[in-house]
């Protein structure tokens, strides 16, 4: 393993965070209690914990290109859990916010679920999981995945066919709603 | 009026930054100033001779210093005034360092806003009058409130001066949590064997009065002169008689009662005798566990008793008692750990706090010295620590460091090995402090010698496994990967706190506390020992988190404060204090309410109210000047007349 300059640590990096997360990134004292909490943490390729560290020092390519960014699960354990009252959920998400922006997204095919399961909130004002299913599969090409799953869930009706009814123009407000956030993520930057 | 002044240069400190020959330049117009000069360092010796020399030369009758925060050196230049001849308080401060010259980079500003400050000085000075010290006489006799090591050591170190000494502690046995421990770190030599002789001096030494099972009640009066009132609590046993033989605990039908002094680790009986060594070695009864006092029916003891020390109508008794001095030893609880749910808030009972695990590691603890679960009674073979359990945690309100945890954690995971040969322990720690004489050496034996496995990080939970394990989930943070433990018997280092009810002590003490319930000292770094109330000092942990060593020289140190203290037959009273103008008192009693320390009374002058200040207890704190409605309260040093003149020069800049 090369050594790390830190003498050349982005330090714009860290600010950015901080400021995106509203979270004092300093206050972390690296006792792990993110990472001993964290129920994904089997399927992460770096622990919470030291998503934190990398934060700290600056090290923003280590910490965007992070496959753990995609595999949390948003349970907020690890916040729960912090001495130190710092959002680590939080900061878990404006890190791929930041990914996203950078084109850095290590593990599309959850980028994918994520944006198909938004598409179908914003045309029927909620979740439609077949629709889901269907978005997924075309963007990622993985079109046998968890099918086989497929049967017991429309047996315990789980999975409709049709979609869920929003009624009074509910989608459609849903639908201004996911608009408008768009528009002022455009006009301010950030995340959309 | 001849006024010299000083302008410091302190070095860099306020030269870097300050134009101070400019300073000096201003000051020589200002009125009354005779004499203006800018020496590099003030309070070094050639620095107070230069002062000495000019007041002499010049024929000063007042000095100004700019300088450094009066908190530093006002002492110091009062007494240098005070060799050339001058009244001490015809000596004014301008803090040009602290106010000035650390604050700010811009040289003119800071020029500016220091000229105008020493300009305030002058205006002040010119309104000066020379104020002399009243005295007073000292009780030569002390109250220790709180009997563990740290109390213990005072009284033992005054008495030993041959000074009288009140030892007052809130349990049925002096020894406090000292006592309950197995054994001390860096040497592990036995606590009962190193604390009991002290314990039994202080029961032996003719100058120690021991009131236990007693409480600060009331306090009054003021250095050299105060007057406490002492509650005995109701015993129920008449401790004149009681000879401590026993028979009473052997006898008692009640034995279903939870042992305050083992930590509520083993069952005891409703009437006890703390432990074999106890101090004093007295009975007494829990009235919410004894039958006869319950229900009215029982009686066993009362019929037991050789002596007929028992007395089932007894009551709390008041006793006052005069002193010249306090010392404040009230050390410490454990924070309420059962806060973390994640820990199971208190439902397993396999997991206890570390005092608890001293109880069981003692020989005279309800196990004998065993160590066994608390659930089954089988001995552990694996044992976690978790240190820093409400301790460096923000998010319940204790963000500081608890300081001796990871000693003891240390410490009882050696005596585990020792117990328990093939046990194998586990420490969950964030940071090793081991910073006193030989800790760090102990804590590398732990590690090295006795095979206890350290992992570094904190625990996020712990749950039972359903075959009689703990699974303690953790962190290697040094690995970057989650662990866990399965735990016959987890101990949580649970952080300090300050002991229950030390604010409403603080209060009746009149010392400041801060938002933890640890008592002020008067400079966190040059005055530990002292409070902000004359006469009263700090011994242990009551000040803020520290170990036996360090208690006990805080002890002693606090015994060398009041034996300095009571070398003087006469003690001199500080002249900046409040005086009432009768003509303008109204008597409506506004400043005896406001006055925080009781210095202000009202009283019968030629068949009028007036109020009066008593001098010796006021502390010129200036919070009555401020609230007379007449102005007729004035604070010596301080009187409307000198800060208006202060104001006034400020405006004229």
């Amino acid at each position: 393993m090369d050594a790390i300059n830190l003498s050349h640590k982005d330090a714009a990096f860290t600010r950015a965070v901080a400021t995106r997360s509203g979270q004092s990134v300093t206050a972390c004292y690296q006792c792990g209690n993110c990472t001993a909490g964290c129920p994904a943490g089997f399927t992460y390729d770096m622990p919470v914990s030291q998503i934190m560290r990398g934060v700290q020092l600056g090290l923003k390519d280590q910490v965007l290109n992070a496959k753990s960014l995609w595999m949390c699960l948003s349970c907020s354990t690890c916040t729960l859990r912090c001495p130190n009252d710092i959002d680590v959920a939080g900061i878990m998400e404006t890190l791929r916010h930041m990914a996203r922006e950078q084109g850095q997204v290590s593990v599309p095919k959850v980028n994918k679920f994520w944006m198909s399961f938004l598409d179908t909130v914003r045309i029927f004002g909620r979740s439609y999981e077949i629709g889901v299913m269907a978005l997924y599969m075309m963007r990622s090409l993985r079109v046998f995945t968890d099918v086989d799953l497929a049967p017991d869930a429309l047996s315990k009706q789980k999975l409709g066919l049709m979609p869920h009814v929003t009624p009074n123009g509910g989608a459609e407000a849903v639908g201004r709603i996911m608009q408008r956030f768009k528009e002022r993520a455009d006009r301010e930057g950030g995340a959309a | 009026m001849r006024i010299g002044v000083f302008i410091c240069h302190c070095g860099s400190n306020i030269g870097g930054t300050v134009d101070c020959a400019k300073v000096a330049a201003l000051a020589a117009t200002f009125p009354d100033v005779v004499y203006a000069t800018d020496p590099m360092y003030t309070c070094a010796e050639p620095g107070q001779a230069a002062i000495e020399e000019a007041i002499k030369n010049y024929q000063l009758d007042g000095v100004v210093v700019a300088s450094c925060s009066p908190r530093m050196h006002e002492p110091t230049f009062r007494r240098t005034v005070e060799r050339a001849g001058l009244n001490r308080y015809m000596f004014e401060m301008a803090n040009i360092r602290e106010h000035v010259s650390w604050i700010g980079k811009d040289i003119e500003a800071n020029t500016n806003k220091a000229a105008e400050l020493v300009k305030m000085a002058v205006a002040k000075l010119r309104n000066n009058k020379a104020l002399h010290a009243a005295s007073f006489d000292v009780n030569k006799k002390v109250l220790v409130i709180g009997g563990g090591v740290a109390g213990i050591q005072a009284a033992l170190d005054c008495a030993e001066g041959g000074i009288p000494v009140v030892l007052v502690e809130r349990e049925a046995t002096i020894g406090g949590k000292m006592a309950k421990l197995d054994k001390t770190f860096p040497t592990v030599d036995c606590s009962a064997c190193i604390l009991g002789p002290k314990m039994v001096d202080v029961a032996q030494s003719p100058n120690i009065t021991t009131y236990a099972y007693s409480e600060i009640e009331s306090i009054s009066g003021y250095v050299g002169n105060f007057t406490v009132t002492i509650r005995k609590k109701t015993t129920y046993v008449d401790w004149s008689k009681c000879t401590g033989c026993g028979a009473c605990t052997e006898k008692c039908p009640s034995k279903k009662t939870p042992d305050a002094f083992n930590e509520v680790t083993g069952l005891t009986t409703a009437i006890t005798i703390a432990f074999p060594q106890a101090i004093p070695k007295k009975a007494v009864i829990n009235a919410q566990h004894c039958k006869k006092l319950l229900t009215g029916k029982c009686g066993v003891c009362a019929k037991t008793c050789p002596t007929g020390a028992i007395n089932y109508e007894m009551k709390d008794e008041l006793v006052t008692e005069t002193v010249g001095a306090i010392v404040a030893a009230t050390g410490y609880d454990l924070v309420d750990w059962t806060q973390y749910e994640q820990y199971g808030g208190g439902r397993y009972p396999d997991v206890i706090t570390s005092l608890q695990y001293e109880r069981l590691l003692s020989a005279s603890g309800p196990t004998g010295g065993h160590i066994v679960r608390p659930s089954d009674g089988k001995e552990p073979k694996n044992v976690v620590f978790i240190q820093c359990v409400g301790s460096r945690d923000r998010s319940i309100g204790r963000p500081y460091c608890s300081g001796f945890c990871c000693m003891y954690t240390a410490k009882q995971a050696v005596l585990t090995k020792d117990h328990m040969p093939d046990s194998q322990s586990y420490v969950f720690y964030m940071d090793i402090r081991a910073n006193g004489k030989l800790y760090d050496e102990f804590q590398r034996r732990a590690v090295e010698e006795y095979g206890t496995e350290y992992i570094r990080g904190r625990v996020s939970k712990i749950y039972p496994d359903g075959k009689g394990h703990l699974i303690v989930k953790g962190a290697d943070t040094l690995l970057g990967q989650a662990v866990e433990v399965e735990a016959d018997l987890v101990v949580l280092a649970v952080g300090v706190e300050a002991a229950k009810g030390a604010a409403r002590l603080a209060e009746k003490l009149r010392i400041s506390y801060d938002s933890y319930g640890f008592f002020m000292e008067s400079h966190v770094k040059l005055k530990p020992v002292e409070t902000n109330t004359a006469g009263v000092y700090l011994a242990g942990v009551c000040q803020g988190v520290k170990d036996i060593p360090a208690s006990v020289a805080q002890g002693s140190a606090a015994a060398a404060k009041v034996l300095s203290l009571f070398s003087k037959d006469k003690l001199q009273s500080d002249p900046q204090i409040s005086q009432v103008d009768i003509k303008r008192c109204i008597a409506c009693g506004k400043c005896v309410q406001t006055c925080p320390f009781g210095a202000i009374e009202l009283f019968d002058f030629r068949g009028q109210q007036k109020a009066r200040v008593i001098e010796t207890v006021c502390q010129g704190c200036g919070l009555c000047t401020a609230t007379c409605p007449q102005g007729a309260i004035q604070l010596a040093h301080f009187t409307d007349n000198q800060i208006l003149a202060e104001v006034d020069a400020l405006c004229q800049c």
